[in-house]
């Protein structure tokens, strides 16, 4: 039997919001998660469903008070295609390419990845790596949460029912430098391994790297910053021996799972490997 | 509710639940049973169709959401005035179509790299087609029917 719950489609956020707040509807954006979950009966169904589809006010890309800002419900496609994205998140636009093909990244959203709170989520670790700020809205206002604040447990975040994402920004830092790698099982359309985002600012003069981030996904149970393989890279210059001190710590730091799609020892191994090769990529050696 | 939307250039009025899949809505509701369900779960492309011009999986759409929308299927490629489509002669030159349950989707994700004008290299029709599962041709003939259909766009620039 087809599940087909209530569904209302407002086409103004205030009415959107408005609804959230009456409580017990469960948003829809490109439903490439929720419906998944629905017909596959993972979790019960929600009674009420609220279509954020027409909502207008949460999509588009601009570059507003010193960050790039993406709408709640930008598609992988549009980030794939901004320049804007191209020139200050370049490893979101690698993110994006990586996840599902044409036909989920034309209506996958970021607002969706971001609340679907997966620890797989391939965004994730970049909006991390990024220090990004989620901007979650409701009847009360706005306010805003760090990407460091946001998953504070497995498939948990820190918005209240009451609320929807409306957009997520990213400050623009000078010099910065991001890169983004995926392992997965083959090219299209693979839920990740292992995925890491490295975010640093390259000193231009004595090539040193500051306010290193070390992001990853599917090794922990949310998205996690490596905050011991940051310490080693911080300061540091892109050597060898500086990516052997940090990919060790790297190591030594993750507690990752075994489950059906690799094993924790996969995991702390590959995790290790790509770290060392982003390094060497940008020391040359 | 009601939903307006124009399939295969036919303006259609449905009057069904919104969280209705669009896939049910084309097979059940319009009769239109070319559009195959695989998997469900948007992992085969079995069930990809046109929304306004941009493939989708209508398994995962809710059909609120196309409200308004043009919708391609595959049944809105062939013509009783032109015959089948470029693509679709091209499927049957190359052997691309063997079960033909891929076929419907593999020709829409085709057709919306052909529109968009894309060079088409042997990478770009694979990326092109990679949320498309064929489990019997192997996928070479069906990249050879794109790149066959592609010439004949360039050489007539229709
Ligand atoms: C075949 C396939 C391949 C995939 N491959 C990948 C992959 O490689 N990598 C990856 O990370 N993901 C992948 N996904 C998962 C999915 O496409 C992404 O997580 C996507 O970003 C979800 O976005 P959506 O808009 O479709 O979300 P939806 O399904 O609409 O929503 C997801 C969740 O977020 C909530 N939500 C959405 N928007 C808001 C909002 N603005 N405010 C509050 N709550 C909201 C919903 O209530 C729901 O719980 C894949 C899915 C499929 C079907
Ligand atoms: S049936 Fe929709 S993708 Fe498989
Ligand atoms: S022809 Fe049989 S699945 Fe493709």
């Amino acid at each position: 039997m087809a599940i087909e719950p209530a569904v209302v489609s407002p086409a103004t956020l205030a009415e959107a919001y408005a609804i959230a707040a009456r409580g017990a509807h469960r948003p829809v954006a490109g439903g490439t998660d929720l419906l998944v979950q629905i017909t596959g009966g993972i979790g019960p169904p929600p009674d009420r469903v609220l279509d954020l589809w027409r909502l207008d006010e949460l999509r588009g890309i601009s570059v507003r008070d010193g960050a790039l800002e993406l709408g709640a419900l930008t598609t992988f496609s549009e980030i794939r295609a901004s320049v804007a994205c191209r020139e200050d998140a370049p490893a979101l636009v690698e993110a994006a390419a990586t996840i599902g093909a044409a036909q989920i990244q034309n209506r996958g959203t970021l607002g969706g990845n971001v609340m679907n709170a997966s620890p797989a989520g391939d965004t994730l670790p970049v909006l991390l790596a990024l220090d990004a700020e989620l901007v979650v809205g409701g009847e009360t206002g706005e306010r805003t949460i760090p990407a460091a604040a946001f998953w504070p447990a497995y498939r948990r975040t820190a918005i209240r029912p009451d609320e929807l994402l409306v957009r997520i920004r990213l400050p623009l830092v000078a010099d910065r430098r991001q890169r983004f790698r995926k392992v997965g099982t083959r090219r299209a359309q693979a839920i990740s391994k292992v995925v890491i985002a490295l975010a640093w600012r390259g000193d231009p003069g004595s090539g040193t790297w500051r306010e290193v981030r070390v992001a990853l996904g599917s090794v922990a149970a949310t998205p996690i910053r490596a905050a011991a393989a940051e310490a080693a890279l911080e300061g540091e210059r892109p050597t060898e021996s500086t990516a052997e001190r940090a990919v060790a710590a790297l190591v030594g730091e993750l507690r990752p799972i075994d489950d059906v799609r690799s094993t924790a020892a996969y995991r702390r191994e590959v995790a290790g490997r790509v770290l060392r090769r982003l390094v060497r990529d940008e020391g040359r050696w | 509710m009601s939903y307006h939307l124009t399939v295969n250039g036919t303006a259609t009025e449905v009057a069904v639940p919104g969280m209705r899949r669009l896939l049910d809505v084309l097979r059940e509701d319009l009769g239109l049973t070319g559009s195959k369900e695989g998997c469900g779960e948007g992992e085969c492309g079995a069930c990809t169709v046109l929304i306004d011009g941009a493939v989708a999986v209508s398994c995962l759409v809710p059909v609120c959401q196309v409200d308004a929308a043009v919708i391609t299927t595959v049944e809105g490629l062939a013509t009783p005035t032109t015959g089948l489509s470029s693509l679709q002669q091209a499927f049957l030159e190359t052997g691309g179509a063997q079960c033909g349950i891929c076929t419907p989707g593999m020709l829409l994700s085709g057709q919306a790299f052909l529109d968009s004008g894309a060079e088409p290299t042997d990478d770009a029709i694979r990326e092109a087609i990679a949320g498309n599962l064929c489990r019997c041709t192997g996928y070479t003939k069906i990249v050879e029917a794109v790149a066959l259909a592609a010439g004949r766009r360039d050489e007539t620039g229709a």
